[in-house]
């Protein structure tokens, strides 16, 4: 087995100061043409009095400061990220290549319809496949993340209940379901109610049928579910909700598991939300960019926030602005396009075929590692086989030994790899949430499900491994607690006063 | 294109450790009845060179800031964008990883994170920051979201602020309960009005006398709100200076490319004292078991993944890779690059200015107002129509202003362009509006 994660510990410069502590006075890197025009002051009043403290460094102080950080992070291209619910999967390096194009990455947002024909014929073509992914009849690319996708959904049900018997309060969510859900549903003005789970981890159609009334705008879900499991009961699920004169709502958090298997739509889905850094692979950014398409039913359309894109009968696109029943704008322009432009390259080097394919070899990843490491971590619910992710539990491992799901996940980075998520979802105790994505190899995977076995072998051999761990990286477990107490959020004059700016 | 490694001999070797005997017994749990019978109606895939082709294609049939000389601004900016910066933001140790969820492993991340932190901080003169928000109209939305309850419901908006931000509260009001309310000149704080938003400079380009209505938002017991811009802060004083209570921008200026609008960076900065009220990631410094100084995610009491339906605001993704590339900028330009750019800017756009409003039926929308990188002037023609003429000229003249009236083009002119490109803009616009 390996020394550690394949991060950066030592080093000439591995130092963990900041790029403040490189800052001499009168050094700088930047440098300007000549001023080619007389110079004009601000009038005093609005004048700064004093310069901020920005550090004084050389380009090549930034650039030894910044690598030496990066490698201090761990990335796909590091390693497997089996990441449950985050679909940490390889970003094509040709879709960096495309995305650079002057002609995408130098454009301005106002510019007139007539100078980006290529981006607005990109973004038809782009929608027009996610439609046909979703079975959705259109979409708006606005929304930039997943959660801004989720609000979008949530207006559009808000509009469309105003407009077809008044007002609803409430909009349900499974128990297990992500947090953002809940949050966007109350800064959508509604209450959020949880539906319970069954004990096979599926929703309880029958408390569902409890919950229903006509106070309930609609249902949010993610199928397959949090869990990683098919929620086999869907088209009852939607005809409940639809009877009531509800909405029901995709989360596509999980779409990663069923593209060309089956679509939203046909589900009875009313409103899908995509997330294209997961399932298209755009990258994650170490926290973002991402965007959150958002596909509806023809039922829906006028409800979209403006503009969308419209192609006019000699051929020409443009942005469509006139469109009195939007629900609005949700971005200061028209979304993050250089996502989407990744997301095209992913969408349509695949194609149909090549999509399908990744959601099939999604699935048998995720049940092949969860079949090598049920001996020790047990799927939470082993009665539906998972699809593109798994949840296992480290509650029997934690009964005989007191070792826990995170002395786990530290205990992997010193074999070498990202842990999975942890203690989510909530409603599995000591939960390891698995996602392997089908850009893993079977050696990948083996040798992955080999540190898994040997972490638990451990706890009872050598517990002291799992709870000291991680030891091979350039900072080991870190105080959470003292970090909320004593708030140093920013580099402060108070604590290095000779070393700022 | 294929990314999955998979052999075929492995695929069977797979299906066979897991009992099954082919892959559509790993779908067997979607019922017929919505199993995709069919092929997806896409066309097949392709290999990365016909891929590249087809985008190029695509890419050709725009025009970008490279051929057409670029005046156009309205909360998107053509500065000059150093190389050092995705040099760095772009090694992909940062840019294939995610939310820093296991700090051990996301060191570089999470510092990078602290110091973006600390130099908003530097810049705005405000005591906390975040990790990033989607861009600087829903920034604004967070800001007001932090300024709500207690009562006060309320929300001022000051008739300067760029329509497009103001859409987006407008939008997420709807969900929230409240209507943002324009006003012009002294707002009326009431003991209802929970925030006062002032854009400086304001999306005519105008300085506005924000120190006054921060004053009079203060009277009235309200949160001041400013959308600032960035690179405005080497010159101006911080919104910390002038009484804001929270900073909202867009960092797009700060070493992120155009993009035809994103992906941008929402910046957000207030008071130690609201920092339970901020949305987002927050990172903080701690030390590991051994007392070495290490950074984490914090306060995460706060964020939709604990507090659920009680959280302040839903973000999870945010726009980490840009925050990351505006640390590499700041720290490029320093304190004395970040002055140059807004002497650049304010120096040419009032040569641009006199010279622009020199030409015949060319008037200032806003006499002897001061401005600092955009001007507004009042055309004899529409300024769509303008525009489109000077995109035949080479040039993308500015963006038009309809809600102020169609003859309003607004000016953007940054540290970029040369003298000579602005007499060219100049010279041009002379010949379009003579036409």
């Amino acid at each position: 087995m390996s020394g550690g994660a394949p991060i950066r510990t030592q080093g000439p410069v591995a130092s963990t100061g900041t790029i403040a502590d490189h800052s001499s006075s009168g050094r700088r890197a930047s440098a300007f043409a000549p001023l080619d025009v007389p110079e004009v002051t601000v009038p005093e009043s609005h004048r700064r009095t004093r310069a901020p403290g920005l550090p004084r460094v050389a380009e090549i102080d930034i650039v030894r400061h910044y690598t030496m950080l990066s490698q201090q992070n761990y990335g796909v291209d590091t390693g497997p990220y089996p990441l449950g619910s985050c679909t940490m999967k390889y970003n094509p390096k040709v879709a960096e290549t495309v995305a650079a194009f002057p002609g995408f990455q130098r454009t301005h947002p106002l510019q007139p319809d007539a100078t980006v024909q290529g981006t607005l014929e990109m973004l038809w073509r782009l929608e027009e496949a996610l439609c046909e992914i979703t079975a959705m009849a259109r979409a708006t690319l606005q929304p930039p993340a997943g959660a801004c996708g989720e609000m979008t959904g949530l207006l559009i049900m808000r509009a469309f209940h105003a407009d077809h018997g008044g007002p609803r309060t409430k909009v349900l969510i499974p128990d297990a379901a992500h947090g953002t859900n809940p949050a966007s549903v109350r800064l959508a003005g509604f209450e959020a109610v949880n539906v319970p789970s069954d004990e096979r981890g599926l929703v309880d159609v029958e408390a569902l049928r409890g919950l229903v009334d006509d106070e309930v705008a609609g249902l949010m879900l993610t199928n397959p579910n949090t869990l990683g499991l098919f929620e086999e009961r869907i088209e009852e699920i939607t005809a409940v909700l639809h009877s009531a004169g509800a909405l029901v709502y995709y989360d596509g958090a999980n779409l990663n598991a069923i593209m060309g298997k089956a679509r939203p739509g046909d589900m009875g889905f009313d409103i899908v939300h995509i997330n294209t850094h997961k399932t298209f692979a755009t990258p994650h950014g170490g926290g973002g960019p991402g965007a959150g398409p958002v596909g509806v039913a023809a039922h829906l359309v006028d409800y979209l926030p403006a503009p969308i894109v419209a192609r006019d009968p000699d051929g020409s696109f443009r942005w469509d602005r006139d469109r009195p029943r939007s629900i609005g704008r949700l971005h200061g322009f028209n979304g993050n396009i250089g996502v989407l432009v990744r997301a095209y390259a992913y969408v349509f080097g695949h194609g149909g075929d090549g999509l399908t394919e990744v959601s099939e070899l999604a699935a048998l990843n995720a049940n092949y590692l969860a079949g090598r490491l049920a001996d020790a971590f047990p799927l939470a619910y082993p009665e539906a086989p998972p699809m593109h992710e798994f949840v296992s539990t480290a509650e029997p491992l934690k009964k005989e030994t007191g070792i826990r799901a995170m002395d786990v996940a530290k205990r992997l980075i010193d074999l070498g790899y990202h842990p999975p998520t942890v203690y989510f979802p909530l409603v599995v105790d000591e939960a390891m949430m698995v996602e392997p994505t089908e850009t893993e190899s079977k050696q990948t995977l083996d040798a992955m499900a080999d540190a898994f076995l040997q972490a638990a072998e451990e706890a009872h051999t050598d517990p002291g491994l799992l709870h000291e761990a991680p030891v091979s990286t350039p900072v080991r477990r870190l105080d959470e607690a003292r970090a909320a107490r004593h708030l140093r959020l920013r580099w402060g004059l108070e604590e290095e006063p000779d070393r700022r700016p | 294109m294929r990314f999955s490694p998979h052999t075929d001999d492995e695929i069977r070797e797979m299906l066979s450790a897991v009992g099954r005997s082919s892959i559509d017994d790993l779908f067997q749990q979607i019922p017929p009845s919505v199993r995709l019978d069919r092929a997806l109606a896409l066309p097949d895939g392709v290999s990365e060179m016909e891929l590249v082709a087809d985008l190029r294609s695509l890419a050709s049939r725009n025009r970008s800031a490279d051929d057409l000389v670029c005046f156009a601004g309205g909360g998107a900016y053509d500065h000059y964008v150093p190389a050092v910066v995705w040099a760095l933001a772009g090694r992909s140790e940062f840019y294939t990883s995610y939310t820093p969820y296991q700090p051990e492993l996301s060191q570089g991340v999470l510092q990078v994170l602290f110091e973006y932190q600390s130099m908003i901080c530097e810049l705005t003169g405000l005591e906390v920051s975040n990790a990033s928000l989607y861009d600087g109209a829903t920034a604004l939305v967070e800001a007001v979201h932090m300024s709500t309850g207690r009562g006060r419901n309320r929300v001022l908006v000051s008739a300067g602020v760029d329509t497009r931000a103001v859409e987006a509260l407008r939008t997420a009001g709807r969900g929230a309960g409240y209507e943002p309310e324009m006003f012009d000149g002294e707002p009326s704080v009431a003991d209802d009005v929970a925030a006062v938003v002032v854009q400086h400079p304001n999306a005519f380009g105008v300085l506005e006398p924000a120190r006054e209505r921060f004053a009079a938002a203060h009277a009235g017991g309200a949160t001041a709100i400013q959308i600032f811009d960035p690179l405005s802060l080497g010159v101006l004083a911080s919104p910390g200076e002038l009484g804001a209570d929270i900073a909202v921008g867009e960092g797009q200026v700060l070493g992120n490319h155009l993009n035809y609008g994103g992906p941008y960076l929402g910046i957000i900065a207030g008071r130690l004292a609201d920092v339970r009220k901020l949305p987002g990631r927050i990172v903080g410094e701690t030390v590991d078991v051994e007392g070495r100084r290490g950074y984490v995610l914090t306060l995460q009491a706060r964020e939709q993944h604990i507090r659920r339906d009680k959280a302040n605001s839903n973000i999870c993704t945010n726009q980490t890779l840009m925050a990351l590339a505006a640390a590499v900028y700041l720290a490029w330009l320093g304190p004395e690059g970040l002055a140059e750019v807004g002497r650049r800017c304010l120096s040419k756009t009032a040569y641009a200015a006199d010279a622009l409003t020199a030409l015949p039926d060319v008037t200032p929308a806003f006499p002897g107002a001061p401005f600092f990188k955009e001007f507004a002037v009042r055309l004899p023609r529409p300024a769509r129509a303008v525009i489109d003429a000077m995109v035949e000229r080479g040039f993308l003249a500015g963006v038009a202003m309809p809600h102020a009236g169609e003859d309003v083009l607004v000016v953007a002119v940054t540290e970029r362009r040369s003298r000579d490109e602005i007499d060219a803009y100049v010279l041009a616009m002379g010949e379009v509006l003579a036409a």
